[in-house]
């Protein structure tokens, strides 16, 4: 069996249509790519991590289809969970329509025959990378991160073997001292991505590189959050209604941060706001970087009118 | 040798459909979910019990089970797991009688906690909405569960498995084609 050519899925455009799509599995591959060995091994490592929340497990990667930073642990993961009667949604960075977030979306839909939706609300499993969506998620929603570092230690600490021995004994004091260190040199917590978060009173967990304003979203989540690393190889997750606290100092409390603008579509206050340049004069301005919810505001306004 | 039942009709989609059944209950404790429709395995192992050893186990994990020979030639057949000779090695102990004491299997170490073992124990009824008080991640605010056919020792073994956290053994309760899970982390209070 040989991993399809990503470059040739390119060029199958028609695969690609905005909205619900479904089609055929392609034959030759097993349902969803991964033979059925890898998916056990798999599906075993992701329920020893929803009943140890927050603990990076190592599992046994498998080459996939596409290279690493395209999201191959989160791909994998949603590979090992998808069936037939799921609805998927890609985003990548908030949009459904990046290269990255179409390619995922169309291995897919080849690979397992299942609906794809842009649309937050009509998703089974959304597959993520970099944002949460703005719509709170559903307890029949699975919410895939893809994960480049797993560790939130590995700035701090290099060494795999002691950084298993701090998680082992909630030895957190470098994380709370690099904090700190923020705190004293620019007067906050100089870290706006990835911010690291505790689970459930008890394992250091890095979020992936969502911003910051994402994390209150995850804790007590309905729905089910599994992140996987396919460089790093590792699997965690958070089970629903699960406590994950941001880190924080009871003189410099937490604070989700936005750009203080109206995006400038649909006009939310509310939304993760990405700048946009207009022109090369300097012209900018601030959207929304979730693109499903943007459309959907616009589409209510434009109905009202 | 008496002629082997099959295994999954679908080996892809049942073995993935079970494992959703199984993620569910494990990321909802005390949610009763269905697997193993269809399935006849031999006495005493249920179907459900059954459909949870053919998506999970296989030559990469060790099996220990009292349901007899019968039993042992059908997942040596269909799942290929080499079987422990005791309890504490294996990562998969099914109990179709009494089950073993907890704290006897392996509740994997510190700093590698994922090894313990994934304890499925066969009993008589589940029931939602009446007996246990469960509490903790996967529950919004409390889930109950009625077990009938454990034995009387189950919470207070219990109280203790979770008191080891991160080590611990994670338990799947299977009667008929119903399974709730007991994750490690969960709180069980008496009704
Ligand atoms: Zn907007």
């Amino acid at each position: 069996m040989s991993p399809p050519d990503d470059r040739s899925a390119e060029g199958g455009g028609d695969l690609n249509r905005p909205g619900q799509t479904k089609g055929p599995v392609m034959e030759g591959y097993n349902f969803a790519y991964l033979d059925e060995a890898t998916k056990r091994m798999l599906r075993r490592t992701i329920l020893k991590a929803v009943a140890i929340p927050g603990h990076q497990i190592p599992f046994g990667a498998r080459e996939m289809p596409l290279p690493y930073g395209w999201g191959t642990g989160g791909i994998q993961v949603t590979a090992a969970i998808l069936g037939p009667s799921d609805t998927l949604k890609v985003i990548d960075q908030g949009a459904d329509d990046t290269t990255n977030a179409v390619s995922i979306r169309r291995f897919f839909t080849r690979v397992a025959g299942v609906a794809t939706t842009e649309r937050t609300a009509e998703a089974t499993i959304i597959q993520t990378r970099h944002r949460i969506p703005e719509q709170a998620l559903r307890e029949d929603q699975v919410i895939v991160y893809q994960v480049p570092q797993p560790e939130p230690l590995s700035r701090l600490e290099p060494r795999r073997a002691e950084t298993k021995r701090l998680h082992s004994l909630a030895d957190y004091g470098l994380m709370h001292v690099r904090l700190y260190e923020d705190i004293a040199r620019y007067g906050h917590i100089a870290k706006a991505y990835d911010y690291p978060v505790m689970v459930n009173g008890r394992y250091l967990m890095a979020p992936s590189p969502i911003p910051a304003f994402d994390n209150p979203k995850m804790d007590r989540m309905p729905a089910l959050q599994l992140f996987g690393a396919g460089r790093e190889k590792r699997i965690y997750a958070v089970p629903p209604y699960t406590e994950v606290r941001s880190l924080d100092f009871e003189d410099h409390p937490f604070r989700p941060i936005r750009a203080p603008h109206a995006c400038a579509l649909c006009g939310s206050r509310e939304s993760y706001l990405d700048e946009v340049i207009t022109d090369d004069r300097g012209g900018r301005l601030f959207v929304c970087s979730d693109t499903d919810y943007c459309s959907g505001r616009v589409a209510l306004r434009e109905a009202a009118e | 040798m008496s002629t082997l039942t099959p295994g999954f009709a679908d080996p892809v989609l049942d073995a993935q459909a079970t494992f959703r059944a199984v993620l569910e209950a494990m990321s909802r404790p005390g949610r009763i979910q269905r697997a193993g429709t269809g399935l006849r395995p031999p006495a005493p192992m249920m179907p459900a019990a059954a459909a949870v050893l053919l998506a999970l186990a296989d030559s990469g994990t060790t099996l220990w089970q009292d349901a007899g020979t019968d039993a042992e030639a059908w997942l040596r057949f269909h799942c290929g797991a080499p079987f422990a000779a005791m309890p504490a090695e294996a990562a998969f102990v099914l109990a179709t009688g009494a089950p073993p004491v907890i704290a006897d299997l392996n509740a994997g170490s510190e700093e590698e906690p994922e090894r313990g073992a994934t304890l499925i124990v066969q009993v008589a009824a589940l029931e939602e909405g009446a007996g246990w008080r469960l509490s903790g991640p996967g529950i919004e605010r409390e889930h109950r569960l009625a077990v009938t056919g454990l034995p009387s020792d189950f919470v207070a073994a219990w109280a203790r498995n979770r008191g080891r956290f991160p080590r611990g053994v994670d338990v799947i309760l299977c009667a008929g084609e119903r399974i709730a899970a007991l994750p490690r982390t969960v709180a069980i209070a008496e009704g």
